[in-house]
This record gives C-alpha cells, structure tokens and sequence, in this order.
C-alpha cells in the first residue's frame, strides 16, 4: 500500500492485468508515446497524458498498439478482436471523439451478445477522458457518461478517486462485456493510498462515502470529490450528508439511492454532464417515481448550463459545479433562503 | 485545576481515531455515577463502542448528542454537589482554552503505522507498540480479521509493555499465500515472526481461529509462551457457525456483508457501512478469497473443526485464561467447559464473538492483569 495518483492507479491495473492475462491488449493514439515517426523516441510520453508510459517497453509492440488518428477502425478493430478472444483495452483519448466511431460502439459492440443470442463475447474496455476545468476548449472538455449510459450493452464506469479507478479497471477489464471507462483529465494527480495488489470492485454498488443524516447527495467521478468538500463544509454548519458515488452509471444501484433518500427525505444530484436528459434528470425521475413520499422538499441538481464547455477559464470555472454552488443547493434543499450563485 | 472536578474527553479508540461522534448520552445530567458506568456511545468512522465513566461523580454535560470533536475534547466533567457552577463553568473555559493551545502545537503525536516487513521471504504487516522489561505480548485475529481487530485493545495493553499485532498470511495487509490453511501453518509462521522481532517468550493473546494458532504455537514451542489469554478460541469443540464462514468467503457486497458481519455481535447496531467496507476492501484483494477458502477447507471441513487442541490445555504447564461471550454465535460458550481447574474461565454475559470490541474496557483490564502476574 502506498500513496499513488489517479494515473498510477490506472497504469497499474492495465500493468498488472497484462501480466495476468496475455489476451489484455492495448491500443490507441499515441499510447505508446512518441514510438513511430523518425524521431526514433520509443516511449516518451506514454499517451497524452503519460497514463500507459512504460507498457510498450513491458509489453512490446505485439501487445501495445499505436494506431493512426482513425477512430472509425482501432475501435472497430478492438470489437473484433475482443469478438474473436482477446481483451483489448481501446484508448479513445479525449471522450469527444467518440463522435468518429459511435457506430462501432453503439450498434456493432454493445449489440454483439444480445444479437448472436448470447453466443458472442465483447471482452471491450474503451478507455477515454472527459469533463471540464483543463482549458481544453467545447470539443475536448465534454461528460459525456450519460450518452453511453443511454445505450443498452454498455456498461460505463465513473471512478472518483485514485483507489476506485484501479479497483474498477480491473473490474472492467475482466467483464466480458463491453465497458466505457471515463478519466476526469483534471484528476491525474489526485493522490490516495491505494494497494499494491490487485483488486476489483463490483459494477453496479454504490459507494457512500459519508452518511449522514439530513440529505442525500448524489455526485459523479470528480464531482464526488467537490460534493465531499461541500459536505465538510456543511457539517460544521450543523448539516450533515450522506454522499453517494454511484460509481457506474449503468448499471446504476437505484436501489442505494431510493434507500438513502428514504432515510433524510432530502436529494442533491452533482452532475458535471449537460442538463438536459442527464444522470440527474435520470436519478430525479426515479426518485420522484418510487420515493416521491419519502421527500420533505424538492430535489435540487447542480449542473452546468446547456451550453458547450467555455475555453476562457473564467467562463469555464462560472460553467461548472463547484463547492460553494453544491452547498447552496444543499441549503436550498434544506428550505434556507440564500442568494442565487451566478 | 480544581482537584475535585474530573474532566471527561474525547476517547482514542484505536489508532487512527482522530476524532469521534458523540452519538447519545446514556447518563442524564445530573445523575450520579462511579467509575466504569457507561457514560455515552462515542461512534467513530468505524464502529460504536461504549465509554466508560474514569471517576465517580456527578456528571456535567458539555457536549450534546450528534457533535463530532477531536480526541482529547471536552465532553463533560464529573464534580461532587459542593462544587459551585461557577467553579465548574471556568474549569470548562480553562479546559478549552489549554486544549486549543495544545492543538495549535500540534502536541498529538502522529499515530504509530503498521509496517510490512519480509519475514523468512513473507509480507506480514505488523503493528510494534510501546516497550518496557515485561515480556511481550503478540495478538493473534481470527479468520478474515486483521490487526484492526484489536484496535481497542493494542494500545491499551502496550501501557510500559512491548505488544506486537500483525495480519496472519492471507489476511490484511499481508501476502495471500495460507500453506495449507491450518492453526499449524500459521503458528509456524507467528514463530518465524517472534524470531524476526527478537522476542524469545510471549504471551499470546489471541481471538477466535487466531486462539487455536495461539494453542498450535503453545505445542509447537511451548518454551516460546509466557502464557495463554484467549478470546472465544476455535480449537476447543466441533461446533462453528458455517452460514458466518461461507457467508464472509461469498459476500462481495455491502447488502450481503452486514447480515452476515451481524453474527459476529451481540449489539448489531455496532456492525456499520465502514467496518463493512474495510472487510469488502480486504476481500476485494486478488487472492484473499481463495486463501480464506483454502483456511476454511483445511480447519472446517464438513462444516466441524477439524483441529481438536484440548490436549494443549490439559498437559498444563502454561498459564492460561479464557474469555468467551454468553452470546457468541459463531462458537458456543460451551466449548469452554470441562477444561483443566488450572484454566481460568471468564463468560461474559450480554456479548457476542468479539469481546474485545464489545467489552474492550473489561477485557484490557482482565488480560492487563493477567498477563502482570
């Protein structure tokens, strides 16, 4: 056990499955970093953002494949080589480009089990980073989670912290369904202890990491973190929290978050994906529907506009959640009167 | 300070405590009550456990339910009738203003780590506390616990003593690899550790599976134990509660964990999401499932325990002493009869396997005396 950053915890699952397992592969723009070319660098960069540094140098280039920047193909190539046995994990670098290869996604992918009659394995992980607040500008900074959440087939993974991302990596990686697997770019460098061994985590549980007994909180990947920050905050103020980390967003726990709001009558959903038909218009529709007695007031969501993401970094900050806008909520949601947070 | 008033603060119940909720007063205040009372439930990120009145006195509230303070924080004080509220309510101001200042210093040292050291080419992690010319003591858990488990109790019983806890291979924070799963693997292994730490006599102090590793190293090696103080040993009868043993191995979640963490107490509210989530963690890890399979394969086969070390107790020549709740639900109290005059048995009413998070006051002072004579 010893402190690792969100990216270690990532190189260290896809690490430790490789060796495991020879089937794991992986593939992507620019994994193996600076390899290719005539600059004659193998390895510098290790992917955008140095998350799959050292696997070329493990694994070699059998097992570790840059690709050319065509969506369209590696994807469809890792489909049908998890179709036909191997377990690729795919890297889609930024999650807006998914806009490339949705069909190899949406209708060939998550199809493949259903449409053959069971028959048919898709052993996939796509890997990608989302969400706001890195100055990446309206085509590099989306949350997309919920556009995957939509599509039955998929199972989508929104890990909060260092721990979580490895402990639901390697989950994903011995699914044999296909998996999205979304990275906030803003937490790379977030650190906690984590082990050194390998371990899962189960898709489909929640995870509370508070409880409290006022009001529930709801957030997703590095909203948990705001939404954590939010309910220190709050304690001191004689508010206390529970705060749930759905930590997939499909298959979601419904049944955590009707039993949370059962018990402090109280929601706030933390969604950094855009308002309209998100994970909290989802989880509002289903706790309206089957707690709708159980609440004391109003559900409350904090959420960016309906806009694309700002690139000015005033304008992004003001765009998205923050701690002092999910603390007002709270209150709101408490029946305070407190001013509006432009 | 005012001789006559005692000032009630914040317990340390473990380590990593750092601070704890005052989850409900017991006493009103007001009320009279003498040492050993419980005063209040304290719930801390991992469980809820009783404190224990230190004096005699009439209590004065300062805390109320639900607040969350530091260790080491006011919660009340205890003061005879003679002593006006004017005395008292400047204590209590004096008190503050002397805990802020110690705060600010940051007088609290930072708690002890566990370490993992290489014992003979194995990963045990290990938790060395306190140190004087008494002989050690090593703690021994159970099956699927780790040195947690004594998180009441270690610190406690390391007052002017060197007491050793670690995580048996396959547990914890230690490497997977169980041998062949039996008490005498692992009292092999406690050995190699005693070896490693330079600790020639011990006493063993050791709960559940850990009590029948406790009885294997005592037959293995008896000129290794200063003595036996064992807390609802396994080893002792054929009876074990086989729904807590599958249940533990085949849970993975925390809807399936808790009912089955349930068996483990007499008070079931003691069994929270956190404690829950610790053992989830620890489950989660490659490896840990198939080892505490391979452990309940070679000691619970059929459903009994297969080790019968009675015979250790009945050759004599070690002190030993066992404590056992009335309640236990994972091994009848009744495996403690028909043991040697020379045991010392103590049953504990109202409690269930885990005496020693249930009852820690009672059993810190119990083994504490024990294992001073």
């Amino acid at each position: 056990m010893s402190k690792k950053s969100f990216r270690q915890a990532i190189n260290e699952a896809l690490r430790q499955e490789m060796r495991r397992d020879p089937r794991v592969i992986v593939m992507g723009e620019d994994v193996a970093g600076g390899h290719g070319g005539t600059s004659g660098t193998v390895d510098a960069w290790g992917g955008v953002l140095g998350v799959t540094k050292g696997l070329l140098t493990e694994f070699g280039e059998d097992r570790v494949l840059d690709t050319p920047i065509t969506e369209a193909s590696y994807i469809g190539a890792a489909a049908g080589a998890a179709a036909t046995g191997l377990r690729p994990v795919a890297e889609l670098m930024f999650v807006d480009f998914v806009g490339c290869c949705l069909d190899q996604i949406m209708n060939q992918a998550a199809k493949f089990r259903y449409m053959f009659g069971g028959k048919a394995r898709t052993p996939l992980v796509i890997r990608a980073m989302f969400g706001a607040g890195f100055n990446a500008a309206a085509q590099h900074s989306q949350a997309l989670y919920p556009l995957f959440t939509h599509i039955p087939g998929l199972k989508v993974v929104v890990p909060s912290s260092p721990y979580e991302a490895k402990g639901l990596l390697i989950e994903a990686i011995r699914d044999d369904d296909p998996v999205i697997f979304l990275e906030h770019k803003v937490m790379y460098d977030d650190e906690e202890e984590v082990p050194d061994e390998a371990y899962t985590i189960p898709f489909g549980e929640a995870n509370l990491t508070r409880e409290g007994d006022d009001l529930t909180i709801v957030a997703f990947g590095r909203m948990v973190k705001l939404a954590n920050e939010a309910a220190d905050r709050l304690e001191r103020q004689g508010i206390s929290c529970t705060v749930i980390d759905p930590r997939t967003t499909s298959p979601l726990d419904t049944d955590t978050i009707l039993d949370c709001v059962a018990d402090t009558g109280r929601l706030v959903i933390v969604d950094e994906s855009s308002p309209r038909c998100n994970m909290a218009a989802d989880i509002s529709a289903l706790v309206a529907e089957y707690a709708f007695d159980a609440l004391k007031g109003p559900i409350r969501r904090v959420m960016p506009p309906h806009t694309p993401v700002p690139f000015a970094s005033v304008l992004e900050n003001l765009y998205l959640p923050s701690v002092e806008k999910i603390e007002a909520a709270v209150k709101a949601a408490m029946g305070h009167r407190v001013p509006e947070i432009a | 300070m005012n001789a006559s008033i005692t000032p009630i603060t914040m317990p340390k119940f473990g380590l990593a405590m750092t601070e704890g909720k005052l989850a409900g007063w017991m006493v009103r205040p007001g009320s009279r009550v003498k040492a050993g009372d419980d005063l209040a439930d304290i719930e801390t990120s991992k469980i809820t456990n009783a404190y224990e009145s230190p004096a005699a006195g009439i209590l004065r509230q300062v805390a109320s339910d639900g607040e969350t303070l530091p260790v080491g924080a006011l919660i009340g004080v205890l003061a005879e009738d003679d002593v006006s509220d004017a005395d008292i309510d400047a204590f209590i101001a004096r008190f503050a203003a002397e805990f802020a200042t110690d705060e600010a210093d940051g007088q609290e040292a930072a708690p002890a780590e566990p370490t993992v050291i290489d014992v003979k080419g194995r990963a045990l992690r290990v938790l060395d506390l306190g140190h004087g010319d008494a002989p050690p003591i090593l703690l021994i858990h159970g099956f699927g616990g780790d040195l947690t488990n004594w998180m009441f109790n270690h610190a406690a019983l390391a007052d002017g003593r060197r007491v050793v806890a670690f995580d048996l291979p396959g547990h914890g924070g230690s490497a997977k690899d169980v041998g062949d799963g039996s008490p005498a693997f692992f009292a092999g292994v406690a050995i190699d550790l005693l070896d490693h730490l330079g600790i020639g006599k011990a006493h063993l102090v050791a709960h559940s599976l850990g009590g029948a590793v406790a009885l294997a190293l005592a037959w293995q090696a008896p000129d290794r134990v200063a003595s036996l103080a064992l807390i609802a040993p396994a080893g002792l009868g054929p009876e074990i509660n086989m729904d807590f043993i599958n249940g533990f191995i085949t849970a993975d979640r925390q809807k399936t964990i808790q009912p089955v963490l349930g068996y483990l107490v007499h008070d079931k509210s003691l069994i929270g999401r956190k404690m829950a989530d610790d053992i989830l963690r620890y489950k989660r890890l490659d490896g840990a499932v198939s080892a505490l399979m391979q452990i309940a394969a070679t000691c619970f086969p059929d459903g009994r325990q297969a080790d019968d070390l009675r015979p250790v107790l009945e050759r004599g020549g070690i002190r030993a002493l066992i404590l056992w709740g009335e309640d236990d639900e994972i091994l009848p109290v009744r495996q403690s009869g028909g043991l040697p005059p020379a045991v010392t048995i103590d049953i504990l009413p109202g409690v269930g396997h885990m005496p020693q998070m249930e009852r820690a006051a009672d059993i810190n002072r119990t083994i504490g005396t024990f294992v001073a004579q």
